[in-house]
């Protein structure tokens, strides 16, 4: 009952907050006379509607417009490239010919690295955050470093490795190097996305817990964290989407243009397939032949990223579903 | 008795690790700035602060070198402004017909797919302006190169819509039904209930959608690298190629070499990129937080 009186209230101060709104423009005015009116008025609203709403509709094409072009182009120009050879061989003469597995494999360890080391360090974060902390101001402050960590522009990411992780640790440019620096790229994603998961998870199932005796870890441990996994997970794909295609942060701490083989351990530098795009078009001295191995490697990183953030969105509509 | 105080030990060093992890996030955060003070300001002991922000001239390898960063610092702003005139219009347009004048069922494919594509890394749109819009460029005006402020505003402005769509849909979404009923029982069309009450109401949401863009915009660094043209002088049109901070760094920072002045210079142009960006997600978190009120206070 008084849940419905409160929507009916809820509903009268909004018509008076709406109507004082459209009391200050002119055609609305004129429109409450319009039960003696003529139809004019009436039509020329209704015109304008369709006009504006045409007119609505039609940037929304726009923005589609411009992004099929994009992806479009990078399928059109770089499907020609691709073949099995193209994503399983080394590149051939001064990278004009040949494969990108060097790139491919150095993308993946890239980001494994990257993984292994905030996917830990985020939900123990966010575990902190939800379930341990007091909400307050070191709440509060955490929260805006967090938000102010993922607007950093990635260029400075990869000047803060260079100087931190490649000179000051004397790790020099190489995997571990890059993938640390990335690991903070993707830390607010994966903190923001395990906060949201373990929040959904019912207070029910904790009081429960609770009950049984559990101690606080063990009820993180064995009743939120199983029930928010599925959302934790969603969170870490797109962290991985995200980082799989920077390429500021890798540039001066783990990426190379050309290497003659394999990296043999961690502490050396790799290709990537973010970085090898750029390099292909800016650097070496055959475009005729780079340019379509650019559109090439684009594709597979294209389609590497999409994917990946498919799985993630499939995944969580699943979720939310069954929720 | 044996068991409980092990139980007890275990859990206070669970609680006292969790602690010291969360703080992890903000130790990155003021390690970042650490760095970019300490690496950065021995440029200012060298140059002043003003010459360094308002010197004109860019020469960082000459004898003796000149670190004038106003070229740079015009030219991210001008590149940044062109994209917003495209981004903005097209993409809270686009916001508003998702949410209001799609049916549910193409909303539901629609929005997801724009989301999608915010996943497409920079390096692929600075691709794509490279090979396929720097040519039309060209073409169009007639210029020697196509690779200019226009191109990267160009491209800049298509790579932020799908943040400023999908924020300023979720803004718009958020408006309470009430709303958009008290208008329609006013007599109000649909698309003077839109323009009138429902976009008003979610302005604040929508200007942070807006903000957010820009910010990527601004710190964006692969595209305008590969499409700006890389020119460092103040710009005076659209039409000639411009060097952005960003472009500035991950262009030089490879062969400035380490503890020289062109080095602290680069870090230093990362510091002022820092301070601005922090400043458009400072604003930005204002106006989230003063949305989130109206919409629950409403």
């Amino acid at each position: 009952m008084s849940g419905s009186r409160d929507a009916s209230r809820d509903a009268s101060r909004d018509l008076v907050a709406v109507s004082g709104a459209a009391l200050k423009t002119k055609d609305v005015r004129t429109a409450s006379h319009a039960t003696q009116a003529s139809g004019d008025l009436w039509k020329r609203r209704r015109r304008r509607q369709t006009v504006m709403l045409a007119l609505i509709t039609s940037t929304l094409l726009v923005t589609l417009g411009f992004l099929a072009l994009l992806v479009g182009f990078v399928v059109a120009r770089g499907a020609g490239v691709i073949s099995w050879e193209f994503i399983s061989e080394m590149p051939r003469n001064a990278m004009t010919e040949g494969g990108i597995l060097p790139a491919i494999l150095g993308t993946l360890y890239l980001v494994a690295g990257a993984m292994v080391v905030a996917a830990p360090l985020g939900v123990a974060s966010a575990v902190f955050l939800t379930e341990y902390a007091h909400q307050g101001p070191l709440v509060r402050v955490i929260r805006i470093g967090v938000n102010n960590l993922a607007g950093v522009p990635s260029v400075v990411f990869g000047l803060f490795g260079l100087a931190v992780f490649v000179k000051t640790l004397g790790l020099g440019v190489s995997i571990v190097s890059g993938a640390l620096t990335l690991a903070i790229v993707v830390l607010p994603t994966i903190i923001r996305a395990s906060e949201e998961a373990i929040r959904a998870v019912p207070a029910s199932y904790r009081e429960a817990s609770l009950a049984l005796g559990a101690t606080r870890w063990q009820t993180v441990r064995y009743a939120v964290l199983p029930s928010a996994m599925p959302g934790i997970l969603t969170g870490c794909i797109l962290g991985i989407g995200r980082i799989a295609g920077e390429t500021a942060p890798i540039m001066f701490t783990a990426a190379t243009f050309y290497t003659a083989r394999l990296p043999g351990s961690i502490f050396e530098e790799v290709q990537a397939l973010a970085y090898h795009i750029y390099a292909l078009v800016t650097e070496g001295t055959h475009p005729e032949a780079q340019v379509p191995i650019a559109f090439g490697t684009a594709l597979v990183l294209l389609a590497l990223v999409l994917g990946v953030n498919l799985v993630a969105i499939i995944l969580r509509s699943r979720y939310e579903k069954a929720r | 008795m044996e068991l409980r105080n092990r139980v007890r030990i275990r859990e206070t060093l669970i609680s006292i690790v969790l602690t010291v992890v969360a703080f992890s996030s903000l130790a990155f955060l003021v390690g970042i700035v650490l760095v970019l003070f300490r690496e950065g300001l021995p440029i200012f002991r060298e140059t002043g602060l003003g010459a360094f922000i308002f010197g004109r001239d860019w020469y960082p390898t000459y004898d003796p070198p000149s670190f004038g960063t106003l070229p740079l610092i015009a030219a991210s702003f001008l590149v940044t402004a062109g994209a917003m005139v495209i981004a903005v219009p097209v993409g809270v347009g686009s916001a508003i017909a998702i949410s209001q004048v799609l049916p549910t069922r193409a909303r539901t494919v629609v929005k997801p797919v724009v989301e999608l594509l915010a996943g497409v890394p920079s390096v692929v749109y600075g691709l794509f302006g490279m090979q396929v819009m720097a040519p039309l460029v060209m073409d169009a005006f007639g210029l020697p190169t196509g690779l200019t402020a226009l191109t990267a505003s160009i491209v800049l402005g298509i790579m932020a819509l799908p943040t400023v769509v999908s924020i300023a849909e979720d803004a718009i979404s958020a408006v309470p039904g009430t709303y958009s009923e008290a208008s329609y029982a006013l007599g109000a069309t649909k698309w003077e209930t839109m323009s009138r009450v429902i976009v008003p109401a979610a302005s604040s949401g929508i200007l942070t959608a807006v903000l957010l863009g820009m910010g990527r915009a601004i710190g964006e660094t692969m595209t305008v690298l590969m499409v700006a043209g890389g020119a460092a002088v103040v710009p005076t049109s659209f039409l000639q190629p411009v060097r952005p901070m960003t472009a500035t760094i991950a262009a030089e920072m490879g062969e400035a070499p380490v503890g020289g002045s062109h080095y602290h210079a680069l870090f230093a142009i990362a510091l002022v990129l820092f301070v601005v960006t922090l400043a458009f997600n400072m604003v930005a978190e204002v106006y989230t937080l003063r949305f989130r009120r109206r919409v629950a206070g409403a």
